[in-house]
């Protein structure tokens, strides 16, 4: 058996069941349309904050509901978007009457169907906006790049926003400024299993893949030899030049593994990435390390930074309990 | 025809519309096979299959826009894939378009589709020529409108528009996707009529045929 997942049709259900026995003080799982909803009582007038994703990117962005966070997340089939059909009963079921903020990843899909179910709630009277996520610097035309590590950042920031009470305008404002303060960058250190097509070739012992999305798309094969600090100035330097982040700049520091990368990994991964920060005089105020965005079983690791400034910050450290976030 | 085209006769276009699609079901899977993912065919007969269930409700709206709109879910709901949210939007846009109430006459019928058409082209951000579904939508309403700056007949409005649609969805066959699944393909796509150009072109055949054919309702 190469997993308990050879059925794609019902691992999303059953996993989603799976959850809501996990976490019962925390989320309610609805089914048909699938969306998973925080337990915790919302005050009226406050903005509800919703995600959707194609499913194999967990914990994001189901991992994310409960207080201080997301309202509501919509799941969607393996790699595809969520439907407006699962987006609009979210906005029904969470909308306190202070309007509704999706997060979305730079995916067409999503796009299509976030502005769908926007124009729908819209006509119903509901005022829904979207911030998009587009932080991966591999993709050098800043339109077409993608969603990675600053979709959970951006998550965390708009949903603090609309529990301190920020207006629809001020959250979205605020999240827009958290997703344009931070930069990211996909690497691949072993190939894709996607349940159905089993594992594919892997990368040679001495080559990483620079650039790959989280659906496995591809990235660009560089041989590497010279050891950790080649590899960490390959990812890094990319993410620092794009801001660009300079000397002195707070900030906080996500390393997120693919879910084929095991902790041991991360961590001494993490010291190279470290030391090359320092080296630049980054102040790494606050970080997260494990599993926060991941491509299914794929080896390989997301490295997100994003500019801190004293909003960010104290909305980053704002209270939040989620199944993985709790603080 | 009679000259305003009420919401019973819009009803019997879609039903047209969606027995159409049901009969081309296995055409489309193949074209979608070809340069798509392969579900095209599946998804439209699940959608319209969903449509005429709906259709065939008496309790329907007499209220045009109210009809539209309630198409529009309803295709939202079935097809799924890109082409849901795609005719979603297209009669989403449509149902905001002027109307007498319960009938349209050939100006608003024109700028129904009109309506679509923008809406469609704004949500998918396709433009002509990119080898999708705007490609025998775009050309059919600009016919429609042309049609109708020179004082035509509402039959020859419609034929019009079909006859630039079938242009349209052929030329598909030319052209190089750069829009959709199909554009992966690159230059590969070439030689191969898009399906969602396919599925849209029964759009104004199945207008053409009902609104032309059934007279005063």
């Amino acid at each position: 058996m190469q997993s308990l997942m050879n059925k794609p049709g019902s691992a999303i259900t059953q996993s989603l069941r799976g959850m809501a026995l996990c976490h019962p003080d925390t989320i309610k799982v609805h089914f048909d349309p699938d969306y998973v909803e925080r337990l915790a009582p919302a005050r009226s007038g406050k903005v509800a904050v919703i995600s959707g994703s194609g499913s194999g990117h967990e914990p994001l962005p189901i991992g994310y509901v409960g207080l201080g966070m997301l309202d509501a997340a919509c799941p969607g089939p393996i790699f595809t978007s969520p439907s407006p059909v699962q987006l609009l009963a979210a906005v029904h079921s969470v909308d306190h009457g202070g309007g509704v903020l999706f997060v979305v990843k730079n995916y067409s899909g999503g796009v299509l169907n976030t502005e769908l179910t926007i124009e729908i709630a819209s006509q119903e009277g509901i005022d829904a906006r979207y911030v998009l996520v587009n932080d991966d610097v591999s993709i050098p035309k800043v339109a077409n790049r993608r969603g990675l590590g600053a979709a959970t950042l951006a998550c965390k920031i708009a949903g603090a926003a609309a529990e301190s009470g920020y207006s629809l305008d001020a959250a979205v404002r605020v999240t827009r400024r958290a997703i344009a303060a931070s930069r990211s960058m996909g690497v691949g250190t072993n190939v894709n299993t996607l349940p159905r097509n089993g594992p594919a070739d892997n990368l040679a012992d001495d080559s990483i893949e620079l650039g790959v999305g989280i659906h496995g798309e591809p990235g660009e094969v560089r041989s590497v030899t010279k050891g950790m600090p080649e590899i960490v100035d390959l990812i890094v330097q990319p993410i620092l030049d794009d801001l660009p982040f300079a000397s002195g700049d707070r900030v906080l520091l996500l390393i997120s593994g693919m879910g084929g990368t095991p902790p041991l990994e991360l961590y001494l991964f993490s010291e190279a990435i470290h030391e090359i920060l320092a080296e630049r005089r980054l102040r790494v105020e606050r970080q997260l390390i494990g599993n926060y965005l991941t491509c299914l079983g794929r080896g390989g690791y997301t490295i997100s930074l994003m500019r801190l400034d004293d909003e960010l910050l104290r909305l980053w450290d704002a209270p939040v309990h989620t199944p993985v976030l709790h603080w | 025809m009679a000259q305003e085209i009420t919401t019973n006769q819009l009803r019997k276009w879609l039903l047209a519309y969606a027995a159409r699609i049901i009969e081309n079901e296995d055409h489309l899977t193949e074209l979608d096979t070809a340069i798509g993912d392969a579900d095209h065919g599946v998804n439209m007969r699940r959608g319209m299959g969903k449509l005429q269930e709906r259709l065939r409700d008496e309790g329907h709206s007499e209220d045009v826009s109210a009809f539209l709109r309630s198409v529009a879910m309803t295709l939202i709901s079935g097809v799924g894939g890109a082409a849901g949210p795609l005719y979603g939007t297209f009669f989403l846009r449509a149902a905001t378009s002027p109307t007498n109430g319960s009938s349209v006459d050939l100006e608003q019928l024109t700028q129904m589709f009109r309506y679509g058409l923008d809406g469609l082209q704004q949500r998918g951000k396709a433009q002509a020529d990119d080898k999708t579904m705007i490609d025998t939508i775009q050309p059919a309403v600009e016919a429609m409108e042309a049609a109708l700056a020179a004082h035509q007949s509402a039959a020859v409005v419609l034929a019009a528009a079909r006859q630039a649609a079938l242009l349209g969805m052929k030329r598909t066959i030319e052209i190089e996707a750069r829009k959709g699944r199909a554009s992966y393909l690159g230059p590969h796509s070439i030689g191969h009529q898009d399906p969602g150009a396919t599925s849209a072109y029964f759009l104004f055949e199945t207008a053409a045929e009902v609104f032309t054919s059934t007279g005063a309702d």
